[in-house]
């Protein structure tokens, strides 16, 4: 029986795109849960580099970087494919996904930690990256079609920490008018029953994410 | 395949836009390449990119790909005909992958720094480049396994994420009047480095040294004269 082992946190948002993945083809595996206030010598050993989570351990071998790690997933377990067959496809999807981390979220998160003018601006900087995805999705139940797949697992995190933040702060960035489809694409992923059974607690989200953008907000105040 | 079937729209001194003509020109595929003029963007790189409007972009029939280390792994993926970039074992394929982010997110965001840095800072962003060359080079020894390439016998996808920084990294030992890979401290890479610039796929794409040294120029004034950035 192959030996795989998951690195995560209780709430990393890259940790749970492994655990998707994972739980979305139906594999087994053994999870490991850091304090990342008191990383453990596996984690340094398996991730020298970041020293993050989520890291996989596939018989031994570590993989680093959550993206990385799902195309691991993919081309080693062949059921349930997150990556279309097609290679424009399949370079539509890395696009979009590496949109994501690269400009989506820092926009998205400096939404929730800028104040007054600075704040007006990040809105509108987030709403056109949010504007492209919503493009993306075109009339599409989700990014891959019919079924979850790559993109939608690399947004997971809209579906979830967004409102997090929205609540916290009082501010709604997604709304039902200006972007229809990317609210439906919320509701619909975070509903899906294999998505819905991994959400961290909400509380304990709230908590979190309070105590973190009060950091940020005050690193962000003028002086 | 009609030669304009294929082209990449780019610039001669980046080093991302190398990426793509290097991987066509492994798996001998004719393209054309439209050159982009420095300080302007054409209408077709605003139509063909419209989220990043940036080179490279490659426009194969009427579809435009975009981000270098994607197109790279698109053209793998769809000339199967000519010899592979990617290894066909899926963990050889994350630590090929591992490498090129790593190369593109910290090593050459700290050659970047070195770029306008002084005194202090310069020498913190000296020490980052250092470092990540020590650790490039113990990945070219794990992932050559004696061999000539990042890639084994040929050019394959580190390599070319790597290798196409070689033409930044020798202007920046000269501007900088360092030696960043070194026959002492990092003996792998200076043969590699070698070979790779040697090699057929590459020679007739990487700039002159001196050439991009002239163009650096260029662009430091450039950048001198820009407004400064918003943080």
């Amino acid at each position: 029986m192959a030996e795989l082992k998951l690195f995560r946190t209780w709430s990393s948002p890259f940790a749970l795109r492994v655990v998707w993945a994972l739980n979305l083809k139906g594999i087994q595996y053994d999870t490991i849960f850091e304090d990342l206030s008191n990383k453990s010598s596996l984690l340094l050993q398996y991730n020298p580099i970041y020293k993050k989570v989520p890291v996989l351990v596939h018989n031994g071998k570590p993989l680093v970087e959550s993206l990385l790690i799902l195309e691991y997933i993919d081309e080693t377990w062949k059921q349930t494919p997150l990556l279309p067959e097609d290679p424009s496809e399949r370079a539509t999807a890395r696009f979009w996904a590496k949109f994501g981390d690269d400009k989506v979220m820092l926009s998205v998160w400096n939404v929730f930690i800028k104040q007054g003018k600075d704040q007006e601006e990040a809105i509108v900087t987030a709403q056109e990256n949010l504007g492209f995805i919503e493009r993306q999705l075109s009339g599409k139940k989700f990014f891959n079609g019919e079924t979850i797949g790559f993109v939608d697992l690399a947004f997971g995190w809209l579906a979830n920490l967004l409102s997090i933040w929205e609540e916290i702060c009082g501010v709604t960035l997604i709304d039902h008018e200006k972007f229809p489809m990317l609210s439906e694409w919320i509701q619909n992923f975070a509903g899906a029953p294999i998505i819905k059974e991994s959400w961290p607690p909400r509380d304990k989200l709230i908590t979190k994410n309070q105590a973190l953008l009060e950091v940020y907000t005050s690193k962000e105040a003028p002086k | 395949m009609a030669k304009n079937d294929v082209k990449v729209l780019g610039a001669w001194p980046s080093p991302y836009v190398m990426r793509p003509r290097i991987a066509l020109n492994i798996k001998s595929v004719n393209y054309e390449f439209l050159e982009e003029t420095f300080g302007s963007k054409s209408e077709l790189l605003l139509q063909s990119n419209p989220v990043h409007k940036k080179i490279p972009v490659l426009i194969h029939g009427d579809k435009p790909i975009c981000e270098s280390m994607i197109i790279v792994e698109y053209i793998d993926e769809v000339w199967t005909s000519g010899p592979s970039i990617l290894p066909s074992d899926p963990y050889d394929r994350a630590i090929q992958r591992f490498w090129a982010a790593y190369v593109d997110e910290k090593w050459f965001a700290a050659m970047r720094g070195l770029r306008s840095a002084q005194g202090e800072e310069r020498k913190a962003f000296l020490d980052q480049v250092t470092e990540g060359l020590a650790l490039l080079e113990e990945a070219f020894g794990k992932c050559s396994k004696g061999k000539a390439f990042f890639g084994g016998d040929r050019i394959g996808l580190l390599d070319i994420a790597f290798g196409s920084f070689l033409g930044w990294l020798k202007v920046t030992e000269k501007v900088n009047g360092v030696k960043l890979l070194d026959e002492a401290k990092t003996p792998g890479l200076v043969k590699w480095a070698e070979r790779f610039c040697a090699d057929a796929a590459v020679k007739n794409v990487m700039p002159e040294t001196e050439k991009l040294l002239e163009f650096s120029k260029v662009l430091a004034a450039k950048m001198k004269g820009a407004p400064p950035p918003k943080n």
